[in-house]
């Protein structure tokens, strides 16, 4: 195994696991405002919770950014031959 | 060892052409929401019957959609964003059927989705405003945004292109995983979250094309209002 497939291999899992920090807190926060505005105004729930659908998917899409890189460097490498 | 998800599996050869899986499905997919189509249309009576009816809610559905996100009237946009959205959620939710992969857990398809976007976008954009008055609004608000407004019209598209790959691909290859580890039956609540996750894509993906398709019509609208205004 040549050193770039290693690194490859290490850099994967470094995307994928800094990747999912910044996401991971923003959907915390995302649905912690949600649950807030729930609790405060239970009526509109139904279109708070459909707002927040979205929001979490456009939200973890970043960590699916990083996933897609991690999977280009691992089955896609340009360097490896 | 799980094969790569960026491969594609080639079925049959025609001539030269090697056709591939999801090039299958595509077809199968268009086929299926086509002759569900024509005979809903076959037979459409004022009274509908329980097939029609469950239709009309869909399109209903759609229409108020649009209505709501682009704030214009729905005809013009209804058989574009309608049949993109029918065609992701049924790619999406064929992955039920077994043996079947979704074709949009594989980079091309989304990628020509992505493309029927930007085509749309140029194409509506100019019919609203005019070659002339839609590259006008590249330089709003003023003209040192032009090539930040370039870049933006393609990373949106690559970003609506590997948003929904991404998503899809994800789900495919986690079950993959999970089957390959834990076994028979084991994948099924992973396979109920891809449903919701499958429709929440389909949603994303027109409502995202709505928007850009209605910023580039109205930005338009807009500067047309402006002139009748002042003059």
């Amino acid at each position: 195994m040549s050193w770039i497939e290693i690194v490859s291999i290490f850099s994967a899992a470094m995307a994928v696991s800094f990747g999912a920090i910044g996401p991971a807190l923003g959907e915390g926060r995302a649905v912690a405002a949600a649950m807030d505005a729930i609790a405060r105004q239970p009526e509109a729930a139904g279109t708070i919770s459909r707002t927040l659908f979205v929001g979490l998917a456009m939200i973890e899409t970043m960590a699916i950014y990083c996933l897609v890189i991690a999977l280009l460097v691992l089955f896609a490498n340009p360097f490896v031959r | 060892m799980i094969e790569s998800p960026l491969a594609t599996k080639t079925l049959l050869t025609v001539g030269p052409v090697p056709i591939t899986e999801p090039v299958v499905v595509t077809w199968g997919l268009m086929a299926a929401l086509t002759l569900s189509g024509w005979l809903a249309a076959r037979s459409l009576a004022l009274s509908p019957s329980r097939y029609q009816a469950v239709l009309e809610l869909i399109v209903g559905a759609i229409e108020d959609q649009i209505r709501s996100t682009m704030r214009a009237a729905p005809k013009p946009y209804v058989p574009m964003i309608g049949t993109l959205f029918l065609f992701i959620l049924t790619a999406n939710w064929s992955s039920l059927v077994p043996g079947i992969e979704p074709p949009t857990a594989h980079i091309e398809t989304d990628a020509a989705l992505g493309l029927i976007v930007f085509f749309a976008i140029f194409s509506f954009g100019v019919r609203a405003r005019g070659l002339g008055g839609y590259l006008k609004t590249f330089a709003e608000p003023s003209i040192v945004m032009i090539p930040l407004n370039v870049v933006e019209t393609f990373t949106r598209t690559f970003s609506l292109i590997v948003r929904l790959f991404g998503n899809v691909m994800s789900g495919v290859f986690i079950i993959g995983i999970v089957l390959s580890l834990a076994g028979l039956l084991v994948p099924i609540p992973l396979m109920a979250l891809e449903l919701l996750v499958g429709a929440i894509q389909a949603y994303i993906f027109t409502v995202l094309a709505m928007v850009f398709i209605g910023s580039a019509v109205s930005e338009g609208r807009a500067e047309v209002d402006k002139e009748r205004n002042g003059s």
